[in-house]
C-alpha cells in the first residue's frame, strides 16, 4: 500500500483530498489530510464581518464534512518534514509518517510582530487585522462604535493573500459610513507598498480612479517602518509619520512555520516551486499548491481552484511514470467589492495582466471586467455558496481553468 | 562620451543584458539616479550581484537585510525612493519581480 499524504485541509488540501480520492485507486493507495484546526473557514467572507454585512457563524463549517470518509484525517501540528527521507514527524502521539507523494497545501498567514511596535499596545484596541476569523470579528465590535476619526488602511509588504481584499476593505468602509450618514466625519487613508493601487498598470489604473471617486487618500511606495501605538502614529522608513484613529493592518504574510523548520522555503518561508508543474523545485514527490507556494500567481482561492486542474493531471501522470502534461499559466479570476451593491472584476495570469473587456463569454459575458457593476456583485456573494457547495468538494466547475483571451481588450 | 553610451536599457531604466556589468557602469548608473555609492552601498550591490547569479532574479529587501549586516533602515539611506528597485538598477539586474 502506498501514502499519499497531504498537509494542510484548509482550499487546496480539502480541493485535492476530494479530486485524489476519486482518482487514485484504493486498493492501491491510502490517503492521509493533516492539520491543526478542526474549523474550515471561508475566508472571502472575513471582509463582510467588520462591517457585519456577515454574521461570523455564517463562515465556519467543520472540516470533516468536506472530507471524504475513506480518507484518514489527523488533527496535529507538524513537527519536521523530512524531503529526503519522505516522511513527516506530526505532533500528536509523536507519529512518523512515511509518504509516497506529498502534498504541501499549508497557507500563509499574517505576522504582526515582523513590523516593529504592531503588537505593542494598540493590538486589537484600535489596531486590527481581518485576515483572521479573530481579528475580523474584534474590528466589527470596533467599528460598530467607531464615530469618526481618521482610518489608515497599511499593507506591510508583498506578496500577501488576496491581494485586492485592503482595496475592498477601503471601498466598503467608504460605503458603511455613507450608509451610517457620518463618511464626512471619517477619513480613509490607504498606504501601501506599492507605486498605486495595484500591481498592474491597467488595473492600478483603474482602481486607483475608484479610489479617488470614493475619497479614499492614497499613500504609494509606503514601507512601514514601525507603528508606535503610545503616539497612534504609523511612520514609513523614507520618514513619513501618520497619525491614525484606527489602523487596519495587513501584516506581512509568511508561510508555515514547519516549512522554515524543516529548511524548505524561501526568506518567508513559502515553498520554492515551478510555476508551471506545481512540483517542488528539489524533490519530484513534493507538490505544492496555494498560498504555501512561491510562484507568482496571486495567493487567492480562485488560483487554488485553477492549480488544482493542473495538479491532479501531473500528480497522476507522475505515479504512473509518464511526462508531465500539464502547465499552470497562473490564471486567477478575482470580485473586488466595491460597495454592498458593486464589484468590479478582474481575470489575468503570469503573463497578461487584468483587462478591460467581458468574461467569460465574448460579448456577452454576462460579467464586465475591471468595471464596478451590480451583476459582478450578485456573482461575489453566490461564490460562498459555490464554496462551500462545490469548489471545496472537487467537483468540475463551469469554468476553463486556462486563461483565455477571449472578450478582453487589450 | 559616457560609459553608458553603449549600454542596453529596458524602459524602466534596467540593464538589458546583466552581463555587461561593470563596476564603472555601476557609478554611471549612480550618478544619473542622484544615488551616491558608498562601501556600504557596495555590500548591497555585490550581494545582490551574487544572488541573481545564483537565482536569477534579483533579492528581495528582506533577503538582502537577513544575509547581509545590512538593515532595512539603512537600505533606505543607501538606495532611496524604494532600495529593492534602485539596487536591483544600480547592480545591472533586471526589475524585480516580487509584485503580484
Amino acid at each position: 500500500m502506498k501514502t499519499f499524504l497531504i498537509l494542510g485541509a484548509g482550499t487546496g488540501g480539502t480541493m485535492m483530498a476530494n479530486k485524489l480520492v476519486k482518482r487514485l485507486d484504493p486498493s492501491e493507495w491510502k490517503i492521509i489530510l493533516v492539520d491543526r484546526e478542526l474549523e474550515h473557514y471561508y475566508q472571502p467572507g472575513f471582509l463582510f464581518i467588520p462591517f457585519g454585512y456577515y454574521k461570523p457563524e455564517v463562515v465556519v463549517q467543520p472540516k470533516r464534512k468536506f472530507i471524504p470518509a475513506n480518507i484518514e484525517f489527523v488533527i496535529s501540528d507538524i513537527e519536521m518534514i523530512e524531503p529526503d527521507a519522505s516522511r513527516v514527524k506530526l505532533a500528536a502521539d509523536k507519529r512518523v509518517i512515511q509518504y509516497d507523494q506529498l502534498l504541501i497545501a499549508t497557507g500563509t498567514d499574517i505576522h504582526p510582530e515582523e513590523i516593529e511596535g504592531m503588537k505593542d499596545g494598540g493590538w486589537y484596541k484600535n489596531v486590527f487585522d481581518f485576515y483572521t476569523f479573530k481579528g475580523a470579528v474584534e474590528l466589527s465590535k470596533f467599528l460598530k462604535n467607531f464615530n469618526g476619526g481618521r482610518i489608515v488602511v497599511n499593507i506591510a509588504e508583498m506578496p500577501i493573500k488576496c491581494p485586492v481584499a485592503p482595496l475592498e476593505f477601503a471601498f466598503l468602509a467608504d460605503y458603511y459610513f455613507k450608509q451610517r450618514g457620518i463618511r464626512n466625519k471619517v477619513e480613509i487613508v490607504y498606504t501601501t507598498p506599492l507605486s498605486g493601487a495595484f500591481t498592474k498598470p491597467v488595473a492600478s489604473r483603474m482602481l486607483g480612479d475608484v479610489l479617488i471617486k470614493k475619497d479614499i487618500h492614497t499613500e504609494p511606495d509606503f514601507a512601514v517602518s514601525e507603528v508606535n501605538s503610545s503616539k497612534n502614529t504609523i511612520s514609513s522608513y523614507d520618514g513619513r509619520e501618520i497619525n491614525y484613529d484606527l489602523l487596519v493592518a495587513i501584516p506581512t504574510n509568511m508561510g508555515a512555520e514547519v516549512i522554515g523548520r524543516s529548511g524548505m522555503g524561501d526568506d518567508l518561508n513559502f515553498v520554492p516551486t515551478n510555476k508551471a508543474t506545481l512540483q517542488s523545485n528539489k524533490w519530484e514527490n513534493v507538490w505544492v499548491i496555494g498560498d504555501a507556494t512561491n510562484v507568482p500567481a496571486s495567493k487567492a482561492g480562485s488560483v487554488v481552484h485553477y492549480e488544482a486542474e493542473t495538479l491532479i493531471e501531473n500528480i497522476l501522470h507522475t505515479i504512473e511514470g509518464k511526462p508531465l502534461p500539464a502547465s499552470f499559466d497562473g490564471h486567477a479570476t478575482c470580485h473586488i467589492t466595491s460597495g454592498f451593491n458593486k464589484s468590479l472584476l478582474i481575470d489575468f495570469s503570469y503573463d497578461v495582466e487584468p483587462l478591460t473587456g467581458v468574461y467569460p463569454i465574448p460579448v456577452i459575458g454576462p460579467f464586465p471586467l475591471l468595471k464596478e457593476n451590480t451583476f459582478n456583485y450578485l456573482g461575489k456573494l453566490s461564490f460562498k455558496w459555490i464554496y462551500w457547495n462545490i469548489m471545496l468538494r472537487g467537483i468540475p466547475f463551469p469554468l476553463p481553468p486556462a486563461f483565455s483571451m477571449a472578450g478582453k481588450r487589450q | 562620451m559616457s560609459v553608458l553610451d553603449k549600454v542596453k536599457f529596458d524602459a524602466d531604466g534596467y540593464m538589458e543584458d546583466s552581463n555587461a556589468w561593470t563596476p564603472e557602469i555601476a557609478e554611471a548608473i549612480a550618478k544619473r539616479e542622484e544615488v551616491t555609492l558608498t562601501e556600504r552601498s557596495w555590500v548591497v550591490i555585490n550581494y545582490a550581484r551574487n544572488e541573481f547569479k545564483v537565482k536569477g532574479e534579483a533579492p528581495t529587501l528582506r533577503n538582502i537585510t537577513k544575509n547581509t549586516d545590512v538593515d532595512t533602515k539603512e537600505l533606505y539611506s543607501l538606495f532611496p525612493g524604494g532600495p529593492g528597485k534602485m539596487a536591483a538598477k544600480v547592480a545591472g539586474l533586471h526589475k524585480p519581480t516580487g509584485c503580484i
